[in-house]
């Protein structure tokens, strides 16, 4: 736990902005707040430039709110329309070169092993379907072959959105957008298929339709790549900009994507995973049990 | 004939000014500071340090995160003998606590930021500055930053190896080289 790093300097307690010092008193640092505890205290992330309605702020907010340790986690960033909302984010983020996301967080990952070695680190990927499926493809299935202990998880606009839009290899089959007039070619890429068989412990596919799903998601991806191995989380976000749709509309677009079944939530957990959860369901329990056992 | 060599002064230098080192300004070897871009003993900085903050109509102290947040054994110690100096020469502090940009604006009264530290310092009308507690990398482009569109006085008191974009800059600086600034001023103010 470091959360002296969020604690500020006697000297200039009065003289912080008091942005930061909401931050401090009545932000997410050291406490174990969940999704339904948005709301409830100064978020990490307030304020954005993201398009109005943009299904990626969303999945980024409920990421964010999900995180168990956010004083302990670094989140590695790429190119993207998510680019635009790191440098607003109260917590360690790191923007990497496009699609090179997963060797970095690697090499962090493994930096923060070796200096902090009896400290629980987290380092979460956290990149757009452009730099996670197509130009990072390369890198992000190499760090799961390696069995890096990192978080990926994908904001799935399906498309380059922030460019125009471009089609993705996460595109559906058949989008038109402004530059892909013909429609595309070939179907959305399989990639929790992918990552599963390259060797992620845990795997899931979830929206921000079902916030209370997304957030044990996110987080049972991330306590799992503590230490059992590579997880991949792919949050379909929808944009209202280059799709066309009404801002107001981004969860009806995703409910409306369930019913034709073009997206179905999807989980994989590994064996090892599977243990791995099992035990830490049976120390909160026990942990549950003791403290009932405190109460007058 | 002796070569041409940059001064690091007090802007406006205008729009996009050099970065020191490109112009051939060298970092101060242990020991040592810098005043307008010369290596001079780390002595004489201090001294030059004081003097300009002495003499200043609006001194401000730009604390950045490293000094800001108590993040390690000493710093909180750091951060009372700053308010300490800073007490003693009347002068602000207004903190750098992060790097984020803000969004819609930034409120230059309360804060500064290494991307617009220019509006801090018009607002202010702040005509010496003391970065301490800033990364590196920030430091220096928010100190060209300073040189290309103000005419502040910068003075850079740096726990690493000093800055070349500063008008006066010191190296290794500890908490007992605050205390001896604090003395230095203590002294000037006291010959009047």
């Amino acid at each position: 736990m470091s959360t002296r790093i969020v604690s500020i300097s006697p000297a200039f307690e009065d003289l912080m902005p008091n942005e930061y010092k909401e931050l401090v008193e009545n932000g997410p640092y050291g406490k174990d707040y969940k999704v339904t505890d948005l709301g409830k205290y100064k978020e990490l992330i307030e304020e954005h430039p993201l398009c109005a309605g943009c299904g990626l702020a969303l999945s980024l907010r409920l990421v964010l709110g999900s995180l168990p340790s956010p004083e302990d986690t670094v989140i590695v960033g790429s190119t993207g329309c998510s680019a635009l909302v790191f440098p607003q984010v109260g917590l360690h983020n790191v923007h990497s070169l496009f699609g090179n996301q997963n060797a970095v967080a690697s090499g962090i990952k493994r930096a923060l092993s070796l200096r902090f070695p009896d400290q629980v680190k987290d380092v979460v990927v956290v990149a757009g379907d452009g730099a996670t499926a197509d130009i990072g493809l390369d890198m992000v299935m190499q760090s799961w072959f390696r069995r890096e202990k990192i978080a990926t998880i994908m904001l799935d606009n399906e498309a380059y959105a922030n460019t125009g839009g471009q089609e993705s290899g996460m595109s559906m089959e058949g989008t038109v957008m402004n530059m892909a007039p013909k429609g595309k070619v070939f179907p959305k890429a399989d990639l929790p298929k992918v990552a599963e068989a390259s060797g992620c412990a845990y795997v899931a596919a979830a929206s921000p339709s079902r916030p209370g799903k997304l957030g044990k998601v996110v987080r049972r991806a991330i306590l799992i790549a503590r230490e059992v191995g590579p997880t991949y989380v792919q949050l379909l976000s929808p944009c209202p900009t280059n799709f066309k749709t009404k801002p107001s509309d981004t969860v009806v677009t995703i409910k409306t994507r369930e019913k034709e079944k073009s997206f179905k939530q999807y989980e994989y957990i590994s064996d090892d995973a599977r243990s791995f959860l099992s035990a830490l369901d049976e120390g909160k329990q026990s942990e549950g049990k003791k403290s009932e056992g405190k109460q007058p | 004939m002796e070569p041409h060599r940059y001064k690091v002064v007090s802007g406006p230098e205008g729009f996009l000014p050099p970065a020191a080192a490109s112009m051939g300004v060298a970092l101060p070897e242990q020991g040592e500071g810098l005043i307008e871009g010369a290596r001079v003993p780390a002595a004489s900085a201090l001294e030059e340090a004081a003097t300009r903050l002495v003499n200043a109509k609006h001194p401000t102290f730009f604390p950045g995160p490293l000094i800001l947040w108590n993040w390690k054994d000493g710093i909180a110690e750091k951060a009372q003998a700053l308010k300490d100096l800073a007490d003693t020469l009347g002068a602000k502090i207004i903190p750098m606590p992060d790097y984020r940009p803000k969004y819609p604006m930034i409120n230059p009264e309360i804060e500064v930021n290494p991307n617009h530290p220019n509006l801090t310092i018009w607002h202010n009308k702040i005509d010496v500055c003391v970065f301490i507690g800033v990364h590196c990398h920030y430091a220096n482009m928010a100190l060209k930053i300073i040189r290309g569109g103000t005419d502040c006085c910068t003075i850079a008191l740096c726990a690493e190896a000093g800055h070349e974009d500063a008008v006066i800059s010191l190296r290794d600086f500890a908490l007992a080289d605050l205390h001896a600034l604090t003395a230095a001023v203590n002294r000037l103010k006291a010959r009047g």
